[in-house]
C-alpha cells in the first residue's frame, strides 16, 4: 500500500482508501456500519478488538489512536477508538465497539496501541466497561474505594463515598525498603513544587536510579465531562474549556469546543472572525509556552530570580493584549459558536499598535532566553541526551505537539488538519530530532517566534479589513438542537497537542456524550519511558519538559 | 450550638444535619499560648508582648508553596514581577509546610485530593492562616455540580480570608493576603469552625452499608476521609 506523507496542507486531501475498501480489508471482522460526521465507523464484535485495530494499523497505516471514548446507552455500552495517521490526520476512522448491557466486557487494545491503557483505564473508570486482556485495569481518575462510575446512566451522585490516604505515603518508614535488594520507594507528590501541580509520582529507586516510576493522577478530577453534558451547547459550555488548560490556553481549548460544535451544527464562521481567533489562539500559545519555559528553568536550575520572572514579565505583557481584547486574564470566554463575542477593542489603532510593541521586543526577549538558559553549559548537561523518547515510542502512546515534535513526529494539526485561518497564513511547524529534554524546549522556544509570526500577519490584515466586512459572528439559532444520534470527533492543536473533542447529540440542547481527549494525558503517559533507568533529577527534567497542566491531565 | 458566637447565623431550624451541625460548633482562639493559659487573664506585660508579636507575624508571613489549579497560575503571577507580593512582606514561598504560616488555597479539591490537603495543612506550624482563593474554594465553584468535587475548601479545614473571583485578578490575591496580615497584626482570629469532613482511621467510621463494602480494601488503621454528598450545601 502506499503511504507517501501527503506535505501539501492546501491540496484537497484524497484517502488512501475510501470507506468501502477499509470495510473489504477488514472482511468479516465488520458487522455493522455506524458512520460519524468525521469518519466511517465500523462497528465490531467485542472479542475482535485487537485483530481490527491491528489490521487497520499495520495495513492501512491508521498509526495514532487519539483517543478511546466509552458511553453507555439505553441498551448497550460503547467504546468508540478514534484511530488517525500522524501523516495525514484527515483520514480517520472510528472503530465501534458494542459491549453488553448486563456485563459489559470488550477486548482490551493495549497491545496494539500503549496509549489505550490509560486511555481505557478511564473509561474504567467512569463509564464502567471492563477490557479483557488490560495489564492493569484499576481505577485512574478517582480513589480506588470509590463506589460506582459516575458517568453511567444510573449512577447516584448523592451516595456517600470514602477516599482513602493509605500508609505508603510515609517514605522514612521501615518497611518501605524491600528486604531482598536496596530498592527504595520514592512519593513525589501531590503536593510538590516540581510536579506542576497535584499530581503523584510513586517512584521505585535503586540507588539514585530510577527503576520505575507511575503517575498516579486525578488529583483534579473536576468532572469537566458531565459538566459539558449538563451544559447547553450554546452559551453554558464554553467557559469551561478555558479551564481545562488553563495556562493562557483558554482560546485554544475554546476553539477546540468550538471546532466540534460548529462542524456538528454545521455553522459557518465568517473569515473576519477567524483571523481574530487565529491571532487571540496564537497570543495564547506564547503565553502558555512562557510558562513552560519559565516552570522548566524553575525546575532544572532551579531559577526562581531571573528566567522565571522574565519569562513571567513577557506572560504579563501578552496577557495585557489578551484583556484588551476579550477583558478577562486567564479565563477568557471570547469565543461564540459561529464566532466571536466582540469585536477588537476601541481604538483599534492603539491595540494595533500595542500587539506590535510586544511582536518587536519579543525576538530580543526569546534571544535572552538563549543567553540565559539554552546555551548555558549547566542546563545543557542536565537536559540534552536525558528524556529520550524515540518517535516510535512517542507515536505508540499517542504523544502529540511539542513533545512529538520534540521528537521528530512531524505532526501539527494547524497544517496537517487545517482551521481557522492558518493555512492563508505564512509559518512553519517546527521540529527538533534530538528527543530529548532540550529538544523539546527547543521546539517550545521556536514556536513562540513562529506564533508571533502569525499574529503579525493577522494584525496586516485585521488592520486592513473594510469596516462594513467586519462580520464576528455568524448566525446562529438561540438554542441549538443539532440532529438526534450526530456523532462527530474533531481536533484542534492546543499548546500541549491535540485537543479533541467528541461530541454524541442527543436530540435535546445538551450533549449527549463529551468527551475530551486532553493531550496531556496522552504526553504524560510517556513519563516511564523517558524516566526509567534515568538519575531522579532526570525524571523531574522530564517531567519539566513534557510540560503537563493537571486541569487538563485529569478534567 | 452556641449561636450567640455566631450572629451570622439566623435561621437555625435550617440546620438539619450532623455534617451542618458540626460546621457551626466550637470555636477556638488560635492566638491562644500556653503561656496565657499559665497566667490565666491577660497581665500587662503579655498583652504588650503579643501586639508586638502579632505585628511581626503580620508583617512577615511565610507562604505555603502549593499550587492546585487553574488560580495557582495568577498566584504566582502574584509572586513574580509587577505585582510582587513581596512588597507587602509576604512573598516568599515555601516549599515545606513546615516553614510555612500561610496557606492560600488556589484551586478546586476534589475527593482524592482534600484529604492530603488536610495532611498539608496539619504540617504546618501554628498559628497557620488560611487563604482561599477563587471560587473553588468557596463552594465548588463552576464545579460544584462535580460528582466529585468539594462544596468548597472549608469542608476540609479552616479558612481565614474568601478571595472570590474564577480566577481573582492578582490584585484581588494582593487585597485578600494584606487584609490577612491586617488581621493578624491586630490580633483578630477568625472563628475556627469544626470541618464536616476530617480524616479518620477507617475503624472509627460508623458502620453502615458503605462501610462494609469497602471492609476488604481499606485496612482498619487506614487514615479515610468520608463525604456525605447528600449533606453538602
Amino acid at each position: 500500500m502506499s503511504l507517501e506523507p501527503l506535505d501539501s496542507p492546501d491540496a484537497d486531501v484524497v484517502p488512501d482508501r475510501t470507506p468501502e475498501e477499509l470495510e473489504a480489508l477488514l472482511g468479516d471482522l465488520v458487522v455493522g456500519r455506524d458512520d460519524h460526521l468525521n469518519a466511517p465507523g465500523f462497528v465490531i464484535r467485542p472479542d475482535t478488538v485487537q485483530e481490527t485495530l491491528s489490521t487497520l494499523k499495520s495495513e492501512a497505516g491508521y498509526d495514532h489512536l487519539s483517543v478511546v471514548t466509552a458511553q453507555e446507552y439505553e441498551n448497550r455500552y460503547e467504546s468508540i477508538y478514534h484511530l488517525k495517521k500522524f501523516d495525514d490526520p484527515t483520514q480517520e476512522v472510528s472503530v465501534v465497539v458494542p459491549a453488553d448491557k448486563d456485563h459489559p466486557v470488550s477486548e482490551s487494545a493495549e497491545p496494539v496501541f500503549r496509549t489505550a491503557d490509560w486511555h481505557e483505564r478511564e473509561a474504567y473508570d467512569l463509564i464502567g466497561i471492563e477490557y479483557d486482556g488490560h495489564p492493569d485495569l484499576r481505577r485512574i481518575l478517582l480513589p480506588e474505594t470509590w463506589q460506582g462510575h459516575p458517568l453511567s446512566l444510573d449512577y447516584d451522585q448523592n451516595q456517600p463515598q470514602i477516599a482513602s490516604l493509605p500508609a505508603h505515603v510515609n517514605p522514612i518508614q521501615e518497611h518501605h525498603k524491600d528486604a531482598e535488594s536496596d530498592t527504595m520507594y520514592l512519593n513525589i507528590g501531590p503536593h510538590h513544587p516540581a510536579t506542576h501541580g497535584v499530581l503523584h509520582l510513586k517512584t521505585v529507586l535503586d540507588g539514585e536510579q530510577v527503576v520505575d516510576v507511575e503517575s498516579d493522577i486525578g488529583y483534579l478530577h473536576r468532572c469537566e465531562e458531565q459538566m459539558a453534558q449538563n451544559g447547553t451547547y450554546r452559551h453554558q459550555i464554553m467557559p469551561y474549556p478555558d479551564r481545562w488548560d488553563y495556562i493562557s490556553a483558554g482560546l485554544l481549548n475554546e476553539w477546540a469546543y468550538a471546532r466540534a460544535a460548529e462542524d456538528l451544527a454545521d455553522i459557518e464562521v465568517p473569515e473576519y472572525a477567524q483571523v481574530i481567533r487565529t491571532m487571540g489562539a496564537e497570543m495564547c500559545r506564547i503565553a502558555a509556552h512562557m510558562l513552560a519555559l519559565a516552570t522548566f528553568a524553575l525546575d532544572v536550575n532551579g531559577d526562581f530570580t531571573a528566567t522565571f520572572m522574565y519569562a513571567i514579565n513577557d506572560r504579563e505583557r501578552v496577557q495585557k493584549l489578551l484583556e484588551d481584547l476579550t477583558g478577562q486574564r486567564l479565563m477568557f470566554n471570547y469565543f461564540r459558536l459561529g464566532g466571536v463575542v466582540w469585536d477588537l477593542p476601541e481604538p483599534r489603532e492603539e491595540f494595533f499598535s500595542n500587539t506590535r510593541d510586544f511582536l518587536d521586543q519579543l525576538p530580543g526577549s526569546v534571544e535572552e532566553y538563549h543567553d540565559l538558559i539554552t546555551s548555558n553549559e549547566i542546563f545543557q548537561m542536565r537536559t540534552i541526551d536525558t528524556g529520550i523518547l524515540p518517535p516510535e515510542v512517542a507515536k505508540n502512546y499517542g504523544a502529540t505537539g511539542p513533545v512529538a515534535r520534540g521528537s521528530g513526529v512531524d505532526y501539527d494539526l494547524r497544517r496537517d488538519d487545517p482551521y481557522g485561518y492558518y493555512d492563508e497564513l505564512e509559518w512553519d511547524v517546527i521540529t527538533e530530532d534530538g528527543c530529548d529534554n532540550y529538544s523539546r524546549l527547543l521546539v517550545r522556544m521556536q514556536e513562540v517566534e513562529e506564533s508571533a509570526k502569525i499574529i503579525g500577519q493577522c494584525i496586516d490584515l485585521l488592520e486592513d479589513w473594510p469596516e462594513e466586512e467586519r462580520n464576528i459572528q455568524a448566525n446562529v439559532p438561540r438554542t441549538l438542537r443539532p440532529d438526534d444520534d450526530a456523532e462527530i470527533y474533531r481536533a484542534v492543536e492546543a499548546a500541549k497537542g491535540e485537543l479533541g473533542i467528541y461530541i454524541r447529540s442527543d436530540g435535546t440542547d445538551k450533549p449527549g456524550r463529551f468527551k475530551i481527549r486532553s493531550p496531556c494525558f496522552s504526553n504524560l503517559q510517556t513519563l516511564p519511558e523517558m524516566a526509567n533507568g534515568e538519575y531522579i533529577p532526570d525524571v523531574i527534567a522530564a517531567l519539566g519538559s513534557l510540560d503537563i497542566v493537571l486541569g487538563e491531565v485529569d478534567r | 450550638m452556641s449561636s450567640e458566637q455566631q450572629p451570622f447565623i439566623t435561621d437555625e431550624s435550617r440546620v438539619v444535619t450532623k455534617t451542618r451541625d458540626s460546621r457551626m460548633e466550637g470555636q477556638g482562639d488560635r492566638f491562644n499560648s500556653r503561656l496565657r493559659e499559665a497566667f490565666g487573664s491577660s497581665p500587662f506585660i503579655l498583652t504588650k508582648f503579643d501586639k508586638f508579636l502579632n505585628w511581626c507575624r503580620g508583617s512577615s508571613m511565610f507562604m505555603l508553596q502549593f499550587g492546585i489549579a487553574c488560580c495557582s497560575i495568577e498566584m504566582m503571577h502574584t509572586y513574580a514581577v509587577k505585582h510582587d507580593l513581596d512588597r507587602f512582606g509576604s512573598g516568599v514561598p515555601r516549599a515545606s509546610p513546615r516553614q510555612a504560616d500561610v496557606m492560600i488555597v488556589p484551586g478546586t479539591i476534589v475527593s482524592k485530593f482534600a484529604p492530603r490537603m488536610k495532611r498539608v495543612y496539619d504540617q504546618m506550624p501554628e498559628p497557620k492562616f488560611v487563604v482561599g482563593m477563587g471560587s473553588c474554594t468557596i463552594s465548588g465553584g463552576p464545579f460544584q455540580e462535580g460528582y466529585n468535587v468539594i462544596k468548597g475548601a472549608e469542608e476540609v479545614i479552616p479558612m481565614d480570608i474568601h478571595v472570590p473571583g474564577c480566577p481573582p485578578r492578582p490584585e484581588a490575591l494582593v487585597y485578600g493576603v494584606v487584609k490577612l496580615q491586617e488581621r493578624v497584626a491586630n490580633g483578630e482570629a477568625a472563628p475556627v469552625t469544626v470541618k464536616p469532613y476530617e480524616l479518620e482511621q477507617f475503624s472509627d467510621l460508623e458502620q453502615d452499608e458503605l462501610v462494609d463494602t469497602l471492609v476488604d480494601q481499606i485496612d482498619e488503621d487506614e487514615l479515610v476521609m468520608r463525604y456525605n454528598f447528600a449533606d453538602s450545601p
